[in-house]
């Protein structure tokens, strides 16, 4: 097992190192860069940047360079010094920035996948056990839609609903008295009150798959004989539907983590930015804009290396459940 | 596998139940199922899905509508009216004041309120504006072929919102149709782009095996592990905001078929993988027949069925994409329209709270993914007649 993990972690830095590449090519893309950017912002409100002052910038951020220097200038300060680079956009270095940003957005994405299956796994039961009754139907529907039904564009819509219905702005995390309050129960209940709709926006379209793939597998065991048998042997229906199906039912879900996480990962980038949360959607989408290049580049290698260990969580995870499966060669 | 294989078969209710009940009765639908071909069964078997048929209707009507947009819409997609902004949708009437049947409007009559500082909009109810179709509009070039001014419906001396206008008071109805030509388009010209790299390179990498399959294998591993959002968001941001509507189209095509060839070329390979084995494949290839021959005569036909189910399913992806990346406002830039670019105005909460229909295109956008999936779903069904 030890081995195992050794072995997909090793495998890990080349995909990251390629990773990196891609990253700083795609942010090296636009034409022009950001004290371009930045001069002619400030000629726009009438501030004149001499010549000077220009090429002092350039040289401050590197951008005298080649690209090739500036990537392994870049690279080498992130695995040697730790430090991300800096951020001309917001004046901080990155590594500030990230800190801020990063921990809620794995937050949300964790809660979000317990959310689905916290939410979707009675449901795929109630439905399995119920089959073709009238709430399968509806659940099964539900789960079509909610497959079907793009996050953002609903984030929206709710949005408006509750804003318009409740009076409740459903924006950030908190409202605007306990941005800068220091962490309470009132603030904590606050922010419960706002973390529930992404949560339920980003998980519901793998909350509507989970259904489905519970309600499926569950269908599949439950035809089978040793049910059958316990059945005869005056089981009671609870235990025998709990004892061994649902467990062989839910098992698969783990394998789904793989692709799953990164998916959510992705995902809560644009409901992030239509609902302002402090994640790190809204950040990548402004430094985007800006052409804040180190910004933008981290935020992309860190949701890309976000995405390749939320594959190997949900590999390892499949390996310590279910003892059937075997690590190590493929056999071909 | 096959039917055929099993002389002694009986039809059963199934398969009678895969022929429509008008067909049915006619005599010897025993005979009709074995003499069908392919593509008949999978016809019978859409059919009986009712979802999916009420869907492709939809959705074939909401793609006339796209195309004939100057057409369908009442005004032309820039024209701005006076006193006009933030105007609600336009109530239509059908019994006039005096009794009689006859769709008509009011003229709507914009005031200040002094308290909120907002304009309101009352009707004018002294005066009748009945609705009047194939009347004369503003001028347009019908398909880009000629000139003509008629358009379906209008209304003369009052203006005709169906779904109100937005802030630069111009028609939200307008300019949601003329969004749909490229919203609606994107999609089918994107899945058309990943459809020629999934199966060129998912086929070669399938049949050839080898080393090129690995290379091409790792290549989509790599491409499905980097996050979709984010790379489509800085690879749109590299592209020039000043560049012509039809360029910045084919850029954004581009950049979204970059990562959606994957899915299909994975489908592809599979499909041919499984298939090579075949025997009729063994046999084609000991009768001398040439590999190009072989993929189109006797392996592509095998699979045609999974890659409609499997383009179907990624048209709705592509134009959420789309739509996604012109509402963060890296897409398709105005003064070109998109639904997702339309959306743009919906950002603002409190401009939403008080002017909800500007979220109409979202619904638009929202009703076009799930019919294509309701359709990609009865295609599924039907795709393989044989399956139980």
């Amino acid at each position: 097992m030890l081995l195992y993990l050794i072995r997909r972690i090793l495998m890990l830095v080349p995909i990251l190192i390629l990773m990196s590449m891609v990253a700083f090519f795609l942010i090296q893309l636009p034409p022009g860069d950001f004290v371009t950017f930045r001069i002619e912002q400030l000629r726009m409100s009438g501030i004149e940047v001499s010549d000077n002052e220009a090429q002092r910038l350039m040289v401050q951020f590197g951008l005298d360079k080649p690209p090739m220097a500036r990537y392994v200038w870049w690279v080498s300060g992130i695995v040697l010094r730790g430090n991300w680079g800096w951020s001309l956009q917001w004046n901080k270095s990155v590594n500030e920035i990230l800190q801020e940003r990063i921990p809620m957005t794995v937050v949300i994405s964790l809660l979000a996948l317990l959310f689905s299956w916290v939410v979707a796994i009675p449901i795929g039961i109630y439905s399995a056990t119920h089959q073709y009754s009238p709430m399968d139907y509806v659940a099964t529907f539900l789960g079509f839609i909610g497959v079907a039904t793009p996050g953002f564009l609903l984030a929206l819509i709710a949005a408006w609903l509750l804003f318009s219905q409740l009076g409740f702005s459903a924006l950030g995390l908190h409202s605007p008295e306990y941005i800068n309050a220091p962490w309470s129960t009132a603030k904590f209940v606050d922010l419960l009150k706002h973390l529930w709709l992404p949560l339920f926006l980003v998980g519901m379209g793998n909350t509507a798959s989970t259904i489905r793939v519970v309600r499926n597998n569950l269908l599949d065991e439950l035809n089978k004989q040793y049910v059958i048998t316990a059945r005869s042997k005056g089981l009671s229906e609870w235990k025998l539907v709990w004892k061994y199906p649902v467990r062989m039912a839910i098992n698969p879900l783990l394998s789904t983590v793989s692709w799953v996480l990164p998916g959510l990962v992705s995902g809560t980038v644009l409901i992030d930015i239509v609902l302002s949360l402090q994640t790190i959607g809204p950040v990548l989408l402004r430094a985007t804009l800006a052409q804040d290049m180190y910004l933008a580049g981290s935020v992309v290698l860190l949701l890309s290396a976000l995405t390749v260990i939320g594959a190997l969580i949900g590999d390892v995870l499949l390996v310590l459940v279910d003892p059937r499966i075997r690590f190590g060669r493929l056999g071909k | 596998m096959s039917v055929y294989n099993d002389a002694s078969v009986s039809v059963d209710s199934d398969v009678a139940e895969q022929i429509p009940a008008a067909e049915q009765d006619k005599p010897s639908v025993e005979e009709r199922y074995y003499y069908a071909s392919q593509r008949q069964l999978i016809w019978w078997r859409f059919t009986r899905h009712k979802a999916a048929v009420v869907s492709s209707v939809l959705l074939i009507i909401l793609y006339l509508c796209a195309l004939f947009a100057d057409f369908v819409s009442p005004y032309a997609m820039h024209t701005r009216f006076e006193g006009q902004q933030g105007a609600p949708p336009t109530v239509i009437r059908f019994i006039r004041p005096d009794g009689g049947f006859q769709p008509h409007v009011f003229a709507m009559q914009r005031e200040m309120n002094p308290a909120t500082f907002r304009w309101t909009f009352t009707e004018d109810t002294s005066q009748v504006h009945p609705i009047r179709f194939f009347v004369r509009g503003e001028e347009y070039k019908f398909l880009g072929l000629f000139r003509t001014s008629i358009r379906l419906f209008g209304v003369e001396d009052a203006p005709i919102f169906l779904f109100g206008t937005d802030r630069l008071s111009r028609d939200l109805f307008t300019r949601t149709l003329a969004g749909a030509r490229i919203s609606l388009s994107i999609g089918l010209v994107g899945v058309l782009l990943s459809f020629v790299l999934g199966v060129g390179l998912g086929g070669v990498s399938g049949y050839f095996g080898g080393l090129i399959d690995d290379a091409i294998q790792r290549l989509i591993d790599f491409l499905l592990a980097i996050p979709g959002l984010p790379l489509w968001m800085t690879l749109a941001a590299a592209l020039p905001r000043d560049w012509p509507t039809l360029r910045m189209y084919f850029a954004i095509t581009v950049i979204l078929s970059v990562l959606g060839w994957c899915g299909l070329a994975r489908v592809v390979r599979g499909k041919i993988l499984q298939l090579r084995e075949e025997d009729y494949t063994l046999a084609a290839q000991g009768a001398g027949a040439s590999d190009w021959r072989i993929i189109t005569r006797h392996l592509l036909p095998g699979f045609t069925s999974h890659l409609i189910v499997s383009i179907t399913f990624s048209i709705p992806a592509m134009i959420l994409s789309e739509t996604a990346l012109s509402f963060i406002g890296l897409g398709m830039q105005p003064p070109a329209v998109s639904w997702g670019t339309l959306l743009q105005d919906a950002q603002n909460l409190t401009a939403v709270a008080h002017e909800p229909w500007l979220l109409i295109p979202a619904i638009f956008v929202i009703t076009t993914v799930i019919l294509f999936n309701f359709v990609g779903d009865g295609l599924r069904d039907a795709a393989d007649p044989y399956a139980r």
